[in-house]
């Protein structure tokens, strides 16, 4: 049974849809995440979820119950959002307990819940702290310790690490995994961040234009985008791109550029098979490119960026921005023409027209 | 490690433009405020009539005010005001400042019209006032008129609850003020955070008085203090609608020291009432200065 299941959304904010016939099933226990940039409609849906906003057409179930038109507090989920939302004149244990309270539980079962949580996520030395008083990551693991105790089914976490500092993200986003192999809920994470979305995710479900572009594992995701949206916007750098044809040279299908061609080998077109002529553009991410001969591309470096671990060097190639991985110890200058070899990986061929995946090769 | 830095002799030799451009107003507070009070101060000392003397009577027009039986009505009255002022300006303010925050859309229109009272001078809107409270030409006489011939409201003309007719028509004025003042701290609130609660399941009313008004606490006592002082120095008000009267009934301090500077000619009987209401004024508001400081503080 799904844990939940959005069919036919359609959400409109101030009268400008924002979200158009959206379908998505998440299945219990599953960690999925809404990645898209800004604008695309992730949080909308996020906020759709939760019942903060009221939706124009479709519905929503959740734990296997119509809850459309239910109110947020009875659609048993927690929601944790990226200004982390404490109550400031409260306590940490009063932030944790207030919903239970005023809820009317019992007081010895709210003590229960909220000293359950704030064991599993270390705030016990912090209870008696006011929200002014903790740093952003202890703030935003009391935002979750307030999910926490509700004992939902469902968590929504909305951004919850972009106003945390690249460490702490980091240390936080491998805490948020562990809290998820432990508790075994349901999460739905809406972010722009595709680093977040490949380490956490069990499926990425990528946003663009209030559309769901590709919904896989992090892996299909990454090494067979369905389109040129998904293939630019996933990997830092993004993949690099190259308008050209599709020639046919002794049967084997070629992409052909001006100052370079290429054997497809093994390439998997799918039902429609290769016909010379086709405009395509070939798609090739930095890390499958190596500084070396036989050149297959060649390019100018116009910028070399060292990340200290390696460098990236980006070259003017074929009239397009190309970016290439190279080692920490390499020494290229600007204006030097550097061979390019294909080392590893598969790559991909996206239609020149709409954008959507042609083939890949083996 | 010899880096040329100003010496604090030579930075204090400097001068600052932004104590410049303060100097102006400085100087008013000083010589202006400053200087009327200590000249109050000394005129209260002194047996002057219509004019100021130089002679020095210790504290004999101070026994005299507190033995004028309408000076300690205007007391009276004015400890009977201020708190109804106080307490209904700040709930019917809030009040209208969350139905204007719930109603973005007509936001802009409601406000106006709840803030223009506060614009207009109170010297015509008193008037407004009198009219309609007048029992032979307002709401009593327009009930009348309506068939109800029981109907009584003549809280105007009445020595017992005239008081009260000058907390409703100043209220509906500080209504207003207080309701721009708070509407600005509900905007300053994160929206996540009543999201939160509304998920938390916590019902409306609960998260106006558990999370928004401990939220709001600096603007309610920037707000607490502004109509304080508009109540230790309520005049017009009285001077529109009921001139002290019936009787004495709604004489306040501000009218007595008008009424003595300038009619009555005993300007060292109106400067002692003066140094008295300031310094009620500062015994009040120092209270309230130190909780806004603190409120400042929480909310940081």
């Amino acid at each position: 049974m799904a844990a939940v299941s959005v069919r036919n959304l359609r959400v409109a904010l101030g009268g400008q849809p924002v979200i158009e016939a959206l379908d998505l099933e998440v299945a219990d226990g599953e960690f999925l995440v809404l990645l898209g940039p800004s604008g695309c409609g992730k949080s909308t849906l996020l906020n759709a979820m939760a019942g903060l906003l009221e939706v124009s057409g479709g519905s929503i179930e959740i734990d296997g119950v119509d809850q459309t038109w239910a109110s947020p507090r009875d659609r048993n989920i927690g929601m944790v959002f990226q200004s982390y939302a404490l109550y400031p004149n409260m306590s940490v244990a009063n932030n944790l307990s207030f919903g239970l309270r005023a809820r009317g539980m019992p007081r010895a079962q709210v003590e229960e819940r909220v000293q359950r949580a704030a064991a599993l996520l270390q705030l016990e030395p912090l209870l008696a702290r006011k929200p002014a008083q903790l740093s952003g990551g202890q703030r935003q693991r009391v935002a979750i310790g307030r999910a926490l105790v509700r004992d939902a089914r469902v968590f929504l976490l909305d951004e919850p690490l972009s106003n945390l500092d690249a460490n702490l993200r980091a240390s936080l986003r491998r805490e948020l995994k562990l809290l998820h192999q432990r508790l075994g809920a349901t999460m739905i994470y809406v972010t722009h961040d595709q680093v977040e979305a490949l380490t956490l995710a069990s499926r990425i479900a990528v946003l663009h234009k209030g559309r769901i572009q590709q919904l896989g594992t992090p892996a299909e995701v990454y090494a067979r985008p369905a389109n040129r949206f998904v293939a630019g916007f996933m990997g830092s750098p993004p993949m690099n791109f190259l308008e050209g044809t599709l020639t046919m040279n002794g049967g084997v299908p070629h992409f052909t550029a001006p100052g370079c061609e290429f054997e497809l080998r093994d390439c998997d077109f799918g039902a429609a098979a290769p016909m010379a002529g086709e405009a395509v553009v070939l798609g090739v991410r930095p890390e499958q490119l190596r500084i070396a001969a036989p050149a297959a591309w060649s390019g100018v470096v116009t910028l070399v960026e060292p990340m200290g671990n390696h460098q990236v060097v980006w070259l003017e190639c074929g009239g397009a921005s190309w970016s290439v991985l190279a080692g920490s110890d390499a020494r290229h200058q600007r204006g030097e023409r550097l061979p390019l070899a294909l080392a590893t990986g598969s790559i991909c061929l996206f239609r020149a027209d709409d954008g959507t995946l042609r083939g890949v090769t083996a | 490690m010899n880096k040329p830095a100003a010496s604090p002799a030579a930075a204090r030799r400097a001068p600052n433009p932004a104590h410049l451009a303060l100097l102006p107003m400085a100087l008013t507070a000083l010589v202006v405020y400053l200087g009327s009070m200590l000249w109050s101060l000394r005129i209260s000392m002194s047996s002057s009539r219509s004019l100021p003397m130089q002679d020095f009577v210790g504290l004999a027009q101070y026994q005299r005010l507190f033995a004028n039986e309408r000076w300690l009505h205007s007391l009276h009255n004015l400890a009977l005001y201020t708190p109804l002022f106080i307490a209904a300006s700040l709930v019917v303010g809030f009040l209208l400042a969350v139905l204007v925050d719930r109603q973005a859309r007509a936001g802009g229109l409601l406000r106006a019209v709840f803030l223009y009272p506060y614009a207009l001078s109170f010297i015509a809107t008193g008037l407004i006032w009198q009219w309609l409270l007048n029992p032979e030409l307002g709401i009593q006489q327009a009930v009348h008129g309506w068939g109800f011939a029981g109907f009584r409201f003549d809280w105007l003309v009445d020595q017992d609850r005239v008081i009260y007719t000058l907390v409703i028509a100043t209220v509906w004025q500080g209504a207003g003020l207080v309701m721009a003042i708070l509407l600005a701290g509900l905007r300053a609130i994160d929206a996540d955070i009543l999201r939160a609660a509304r998920l938390d399941g916590v019902p409306a009313w609960r998260i106006h008085v558990s999370i928004v008004i401990p939220m709001l606490g600096f603007s309610f006592a920037t707000a607490a203090l502004l109509l304080l002082t508009a109540a230790v120095k309520l005049y017009d008000a009285v001077i529109a609608m009921t001139q002290g009267g019936p009787g004495t009934a709604s004489e306040v301090p501000a009218k007595f020291i008008m009424d003595h500077l300038f009619g009555r000619a005993n300007i060292a009987l109106a400067s002692a009432g003066a140094t008295i209401m300031v310094l009620t004024a500062v015994a009040l508001l120092a209270p309230l200065l130190y909780a806004r400081r603190r409120a400042l503080r929480a909310s940081r």
